[in-house]
């Protein structure tokens, strides 16, 4: 573990006090809570601590919003690719290396000039971590999972999208395994540019449709 | 079970705020909590569906005040109480001693290495199931959700309990969590996605009574309307 820390404030097994060293604030009840866990998970042989740096590193620096992007981009740019990922978003997300915990069937939702699509787990927090990784505090908290399925122009309208009249709704709310991406609209404008240019106009929230994707004026500003 | 989780429709829980951008982890205490979520899940002695249960057993007030790796923690601690793994108290008299943890090794061959993290997490596990039984529904058949108010877990939520919808896409069998959750038994059902409107789910009167919801629904919540 002393080795392989880099990305933690501190060494959480080496700690004895009760403070953080960098913020010199008292650790909170919670985070004493979740150090005594994990001392008596580790002592029991219940759980490795390398394990646990690793997990931490995987979702923190391997597994993110980029990575769905790069599907986005590609069905941008490739019809055959676009065709394979809107029949099995699964299959062909793992085509391109992305696959695992929380994506293993997945189905990608196409937005088009007449319909909007939305992702929610009304429930808890289903979210497809290969393609987008963990989702963001506002997707798991409570007023997005009560107001997406009954007020999803006004929860549209407070990530400041605001759909054109006569544009249909679809809120996925994903109460099973199977996992929802959104392919969001390319935008006008970026006809003939590379995967490489467009994937950097693929927002996380337009791949939950929160949002769309960047404008390329704006990206360019 | 119909629990501080079930949010769809509630009010007054104030704007989404949503930041700009944050990290992945908001304390360094919510990255622990999720890797000793996953590493102790990977034992394999509970589900998914059971993981699920855990949290929603959350008092609901409670549930509503607390942040999302609270829930997790909260899970996890009923799950390793109940498969006997930590004694109630323990972690409270932890607490108090701060003596770190020393690792001696694996209590079995099941533990989570590091070395496997990569792999085991890069395959996942489908909860796809093979031997479902043929479809009842066909795609564009009308169907209604029943009714039911268990005290056990449910993907069933209760905003789209005993409503009309229409079934739009036919995902085959995966495990049922409701049986999974309770007895760990894993009973293949079909899985639908059914779509419902606005005016369905909150009423003729709402504003956007032609938006549609579609959630996914197994067989058992379903009759033909």
């Amino acid at each position: 573990m002393a080795d392989d820390h880099d990305h933690h404030e501190h060494d959480h097994h080496d700690e004895h006090d009760h403070h953080d060293h960098d913020h010199q604030h008292p650790m909170s009840d919670t985070a004493l809570r979740v150090k005594a866990l994990e001392s008596l998970l580790v002592e029991k042989g219940l759980v490795d601590p390398a394990a646990l740096d690793q997990l931490i590193d995987l979702y923190e620096t391997r597994i993110g919003p980029r990575n769905g992007a790069r599907i986005v981009a590609r069905a941008w740019t490739d019809p055959d690719f676009r065709a394979a990922l809107l029949a099995n978003g699964a299959e062909a997300a793992r085509t391109l290396g992305y696959e695992g915990r929380q994506g293993e069937d997945m189905k990608v939702l196409e937005n088009t000039p007449e319909t909007h699509n939305m992702v929610v787990c009304t429930l808890c927090s289903c979210y497809p971590w290969p393609v987008l990784g963990l989702p963001p505090v506002w997707y798991k908290s409570a007023p997005y999972r009560a107001r997406a399925v009954n007020d999803p122009r006004g929860v549209l309208e407070e990530f400041g999208v605001r759909l054109a009249d006569g544009v249909g709704i679809k809120v996925w709310d994903s109460t099973a395994e199977m996992r929802y991406m959104v392919l969001p609209m390319q935008p006008a404008g970026t006809e003939g540019w590379s995967a490489e240019q467009l994937e950097e106009l693929v927002t996380r929230d337009s791949m939950i449709g929160t949002g769309i994707a960047r404008d390329p004026q704006e990206a360019s500003a | 079970m119909n629990g501080g989780h079930d949010l769809g429709g509630m009010h007054g829980l104030g704007p989404i705020d949503p930041p700009s951008d944050e990290p992945v982890f908001h304390e360094p205490w919510e990255a622990r909590a999720f890797a000793l979520t996953l590493a102790a899940s990977s034992r394999g002695h509970w589900n998914l569906d059971q993981s699920r249960f855990a949290r929603e057993s959350m008092e609901p007030g409670e549930y509503l005040r607390t942040s999302y790796y609270e829930h997790w923690l909260h899970g996890l601690e009923v799950l390793l109480e109940e498969q006997g793994l930590i004694k109630d108290g323990e972690i409270e008299a932890r607490m108090k001693d701060s003596t770190p943890g020393e690792f001696t090794g694996f209590a079995d061959d099941r533990v989570l290495a590091a070395d496997k993290v990569v792999k085991t997490l890069g395959r996942g596990g489908s909860a796809r199931m093979d031997g479902v039984s043929a479809a009842r529904f066909n795609i564009g058949d009308r169907v209604r959700t029943i009714n039911i108010n268990p005290p056990t877990h449910t993907r069933l939520p209760r905003y789209a309990r005993a409503k009309s919808g229409v079934i739009e896409l036919d995902h085959g069998g995966f495990v049922f969590p409701d049986v999974a959750a309770t007895d760990g038994v894993k009973q293949c059902e079909r899985l639908y996605t059914v779509s419902f409107t606005g005016a369905e789910l909150w009423g003729e009167d709402c504003e956007y009574p032609d938006d549609v919801i579609l959630l996914d629904m197994f067989d058992p919540y379903l009759k033909a309307a």
